[in-house]
């Protein structure tokens, strides 16, 4: 299953400064730790929200909001993508990152992407029978 | 918000434990390869590793999940090892090699020298896919310690009872004992064999999750994720090798299109009636970036890299209409020069079909006719009535589909031969172009 694993802004990310060179080589280490393990399929950086902008929509209105944007904590700065077998083996990988904002605090959020494991919705109803009693017989009922 | 400060003495009994398994399993390949080297006896690197498990699961819950858990399980695990070697004489014949280099040295960090890691990570694997075992005792081995499966899990994703896959390992390694299977890599053509039997492990798992072989006939998600992890795991630590980036490259693109396989009411659907727009964009753009790495200067393409290329045609092209057809015929005569095999040949008469016409991939089908290992397979007799039909054979070409159907596994599959045929019009439309599927080259 895969996780999008985002980091959080803070005020410092969001003044688009760039990082010590020390944590742009501990975070290339993890990265390598992370594709050496086979977890990683994507990862970038973001820039700061006021080089960005928002279209809000409402009805059949668009509306361009230039950045920046003000609440701050609830921004991305940077994300991952994780391939992992558990959100608790995502948790481990993350737990083992680097502190992206030495100095500050920050949160790195990790939310399950969707697909076709999630695919109970398109197992037609024979398949899906076929499989639970193959799995009975597996683990012993009848 | 919930929070609870992860490894602490404040989470919960079951959650600790919960994250000691995990850690446990994202550690126990390096781990059990680590100590295989050490101790050159699989059964024993494992045992050790258990052991290393058990301490976590004592010590944890109280202390914590440590900083380095990878490090703290492997001096664990050599400590283990040191005790055993005093305590017990069984260890006999292993004593001499094993007391200098398990002597009080500092454990080595197991992520701290990249390429010793990949060194052991790589041994393993040669060991685990040995040829001396057979392929389902390979699988098997691989998905234990390469992938730290328990046996329960590796049951659940092949649907065989538990036991079995429990014999299965206990025998395969007792065969490795019996052969005196050295840990070591081997070099030059040794190398290249051997490479090759954990590529073909890695595919068969891939294989068994994409296409099962018993079963529900459903994807199995996890085995194909367990066997695209791993083909990144080896792509990372033998880069140099063509053929491991060439099956890590056919493995991303083929998985991008496991969403659109299937159709809303779980039929498949054949290659070019996919929805391109439900192929995976992540998949077939790490697929390509791996094909580029195997395209090694002055080296020839291998099979996988080659089957890989022909995939690469598909991801490229924005409409099935678009496909580079000449292209894909000459990689199939590539593929049919390095691994030459009934089936290639179909699938090359199909490309040549799309490329130059029904007449001219005639010829190879015909020539197929009498090859054994194609008696009753229904994709035969299924290419080559659509290819009579595409030349106006109209009746000729229905009584082939008809025994297509007849030769088809499936239900659905039946149904649907037998409708073409019935209605005596080809898939694919002579002019103007129009290709859709003759027949499914590739799922």
């Amino acid at each position: 299953m895969r996780f999008m694993v985002m980091v959080r802004a803070t005020k410092d990310s969001e003044t688009g400064a760039l990082p010590d060179p020390k944590l742009v080589e501990e975070m290339g280490k993890y990265n390598e730790e992370l594709a050496r393990a086979g977890v990683l399929l994507a990862g970038e950086g973001l820039h700061p929200s006021s080089r960005g902008a928002r279209v809000r929509f409402s009805g059949s209105k668009r509306t361009v909001i230039d950045g920046p944007f003000a609440e701050t904590k609830e921004l991305i700065a940077g994300y991952w993508l994780f391939q992992v077998r558990s959100l608790h083996e995502a948790i481990e990988w993350v737990k083992r990152a680097p502190n992206p904002f030495p100095g500050q605090d920050s949160e790195v959020e990790i939310r399950r992407v969707y697909e076709l494991a999630d695919f109970d919705a398109v197992l037609t109803p024979e398949a899906r029978e076929r499989e639970q009693r193959l799995q009975d017989k597996l683990s012993g009922h009848p | 918000m919930k929070a609870s400060t992860a490894g602490s003495v404040a989470a919960g009994a079951s959650e600790v434990r919960d994250a000691v398994r995990t850690v446990f399993r994202m550690e126990s390949a390096r781990l059990v390869a680590g100590l295989s080297r050490l101790v050159r006896d699989l059964d024993l690197a494992e045992e050790l590793a258990q052991d290393a498990l058990v301490a976590a699961l004592e010590r944890w819950p109280e202390s914590g999940v440590p900083d380095r858990p990878g490090a703290w399980l492997m001096a664990a695990a050599r400590n283990r090892a040191v005790d055993r070697l005093r305590r017990e004489s069984w260890l006999g014949r292993r004593r001499e090699a094993l007391a200098g280099e398990l002597g009080p040295s500092p454990a080595p960090a197991p992520d701290a020298d990249g390429a010793e890691l990949g060194d052991d990570l790589l041994r393993l694997a040669f060991v685990a896919c040995h040829p001396v075992l057979l392929p389902e005792a390979r699988v098997a081995l691989a998905l234990r310690l390469l992938c730290g499966l328990g046996t329960d899990e590796i049951a659940r994703a092949f649907l065989v009872p538990e036991t079995t896959v429990a014999q299965r390992i206990v025998r395969a390694k007792r065969t490795l004992a019996e052969a005196r299977v050295p840990f070591e890599l081997p070099g030059g053509a040794e190398r290249e064999a051997r490479l090759a039997s954990v590529l073909q492990v890695v595919y068969l798992v891939f294989n068994e999750g994409y296409a099962p072989s018993s079963g529900t006939g459903w994807l199995r998600p996890a085995l194909c994720e367990e066997a695209l992890r791993l083909g990144r795991v080896l792509a990372r630590i033998a880069p140099e090798e063509p053929e491991v980036q060439g099956l890590s490259a056919l493995m991303e693109l083929q998985a991008s299109r496991a969403a659109a396989r299937v159709g809303p009411g779980g039929e498949p659907v054949l290659l070019l009636d996919q929805d391109r727009g439900r192929w995976d964009r992540v998949l077939i753009g790490r697929g390509l970036a791996a094909l580029e790495r195997a395209a090694a200067p002055g080296r020839a393409l291998g099979p996988y890299a080659l089957q890989a290329s022909i995939a690469a045609c598909h991801a490229r092209a924005p409409t099935a209409s678009e496909t580079d057809w000449p292209r894909i015929v000459a990689l199939y005569d590539a593929l049919a020069q390095v691994a030459p095999s009934p089936v290639v040949e179909l699938n090359r008469a199909v490309a040549v079909s799309m490329a130059l016409g029904p007449a001219a991939a005639m010829e190879i089908v015909d020539a197929l006719s009498e090859e054994p290992s194609l008696r009753g397979y229904h994709l035969l007799p299924c290419v080559r009535g659509e290819l009579l039909l595409r030349l106006g054979r109209v009746e000729a070409g229905r009584a082939e589909l008809r025994r297509a159907a007849a030769l088809a596994a499936s239900a659905r599959e039946r149904k649907l031969l037998l409708e073409r045929a019935a209605s005596g019009r080809p898939v694919v439309r002579e002019a103007p172009a129009s290709p859709r599927a003759a027949a499914p080259p590739a799922r």
